[in-house]
């Protein structure tokens, strides 16, 4: 027996220690880009364009640029995604085609971002002749993201209880009106935490704006969407392997202020999915 | 006012045959019990009369169930048309995670009627009173439904559903989950609720189909064993099965 109790113990110890070691990195990579990046956050490098090769003046094309990008990405997969959700949660009947969609969307979800990045080059910028631009890069990041919004979404929608649709039903409400006015509403902070997290990962990815949107350097602001834009991944790509000497306060600037994005997007989409559970009492 | 006639009414969950050749009538402005064991079907049946049962893949139904001289099982049954007509209380109280006031005007909403505020008001004034909660929720209208008592909340669906005004009310079970003085004050509710709709109740509590009804229906395995009037359902059943049910021999 007590032999039992020492084992115990030691099995505790290591899971711990496995656990601990999730966050130890988490914690070194903040630390050191805020150490090494924060010198180099001022208004200058936040709304100053790229001067001298990027080796000084500011980020603002590449922020401009990202922030282009991540909205045309949820202006284009959010409704697909939602309506897909709506479809696949209230409509679809456990058939063939239903599962192929719904194996579709699992293997979306597996593929390399490179891959989507080649894809978007070949479908939008040159058979579809979007070129590269805002908005072959927002269409491929929007593919991108679409299952992450479809699976939250369907759990979203999936966790508003049954009864609900029942009592709807009963009192007269057609299916779709069920849906609108009592499976919706209940949904929207599911859907949104789904949707914010698309977003942080639109915002993070490099591969797939490779080949459709980023310009290696372009000091001014995009006019429409079939024009080129930086962005800050591929920019802190460029800054730290392609030019040579630029100030590591820079790269380290650079990657603080995409981090704190990503970040703060996730932050939001916690806090909404927190004060949503401390809201729902059923 | 609506009476719901019932002819050889079978119905199937796949192969399961859970209703078998039931004939039954269901008189206006009376209260009629529905007993019998868990599984003899008297849900099934109830969810019939307004169609819950199509929402269950699988489901078949034969026969004839007439309300308004329409027979209901046909597929040209307009559903909202019926739903509206014959309303439904759930075992569980189940408001939406809306303000009482939100739970009351939904079905004026859906069906966009009197979409005025001072009409709305008045549906909601009017819905309340009529299960006896004005007095009480009047000041709080705006407060979400979910703070609710179980028994308050179950006498707002009630009222939710009176402002749909339906004729029929179908009623599975309403009290299983309230205790027994909000148990006898809803079935005092039934009571004057009778004077104005058709009335079917659901219950495994013989002693409040005793109380409460007109006359009692008692199913087992699929079929409707007896049907009559109460007292005589429970002081000289016909059926040597109704009265083995009664006296407590199984169930």
């Amino acid at each position: 027996m007590r032999n039992t109790k020492g084992v115990q113990k030691i099995a505790f110890f290591f899971l711990f220690l496995a656990t601990l070691l999730i966050v130890v990195p988490v914690g070194l990579i903040v630390v050191i880009i805020i150490q090494k990046g924060l010198p180099a956050i001022n208004w200058q490098f936040l709304s100053d364009i790229p001067r001298q090769g990027m080796r000084a003046g500011g980020i603002f094309p590449a922020i401009i640029g990202t922030f282009y990008l991540v909205l045309g990405a949820i202006i284009f997969a959010l409704p697909i995604g939602l309506l897909a959700a709506i479809y696949l949660s209230e409509y679809a009947k456990d058939n063939v085609l239903n599962r192929i969609i719904k194996l579709a969307i699992v293997n979306l979800s597996g593929v390399p971002s490179v891959v989507y990045g080649l894809f978007g080059l070949a479908l939008f910028v040159v058979f579809l002749k979007f070129g590269a631009s805002i908005l072959s890069g927002s269409l491929t990041l929007g593919i991108m993201i679409l299952p992450i919004i479809i699976t939250t979404s369907r759990e979203a929608l999936e966790s508003v209880p049954q009864s609900f649709r029942e009592v709807s039903l009963s009192l007269g409400a057609s299916k779709w009106q069920t849906i609108r006015h009592i499976v919706l509403p209940n949904a929207i902070p599911g859907i949104l935490t789904g949707t914010i997290l698309g977003l942080g990962r639109a915002a993070g990815e490099t591969a797939p704006i490779l080949f459709t949107v980023a310009a290696f350097y372009l000091p001014q602001l995009p006019k429409s969407i079939f024009d080129q834009a930086m962005a800050l991944p591929y920019h802190l790509y460029v800054i730290s392997t392609q030019v040579p000497n630029v100030d590591e306060k820079i790269r380290y600037g650079t990657a603080l202020v995409l981090l704190s994005l990503v970040l703060f997007m996730n932050l939001v989409a916690i806090i909404i999915r927190y004060n949503f559970r401390k809201k729902k009492k059923w | 006012m609506a009476d719901i006639k019932v002819n050889n009414l079978n119905l199937w969950y796949g192969d399961f045959q859970a209703l078998i050749n039931v004939d039954a009538h269901f008189t206006r402005n009376q209260i009629t019990a529905m007993i019998g064991p868990s599984g003899c079907g008297k849900s099934t049946l109830l969810r019939v009369f307004n169609r819950m049962n199509d929402l269950i893949e699988g489901v078949r139904v034969k026969g004839q169930v007439i309300i308004d001289a329409e027979n209901i099982i046909s597929d040209k049954t307009d559903l909202v048309v019926l739903r509206k007509k014959v309303g439904m209380v759930f075992q569980r109280p189940n408001p939406f995670p809306l303000s009482i006031y939100e739970n009351i005007v939904f079905g004026q909403k859906i069906h966009a009627e009197g979409l005025t505020r001072l009409k709305l008001d008045e549906v909601v004034e009017d819905s309340l009173k009529s299960v006896l909660l004005w007095d009480e929720l009047k000041d709080k209208l705006n407060k979400s439904a979910l703070s609710l008592s179980l028994e308050q909340k179950q006498r707002l669906c009630i009222a939710r559903l009176i402002a749909v005004r339906p004729e029929i009310l179908l009623m599975d079970e309403p009290c299983s989950t309230l205790d027994p003085q909000a148990t006898s004050r809803v079935e005092e509710l039934m009571r004057e609720l009778k004077n104005n709709y058709t009335i079917i109740i659901v219950t495994h509590n013989m002693q409040q189909a005793a109380r409460v009804s007109d006359e009692t229906g008692f199913m087992l395995l699929g079929e409707l064993v007896e049907f009559g009037k109460t007292q005589d359902i429970f002081t000289s059943p016909k059926d040597k099965r109704t009265e083995d049910y009664i006296t407590g021999r199984y169930g």
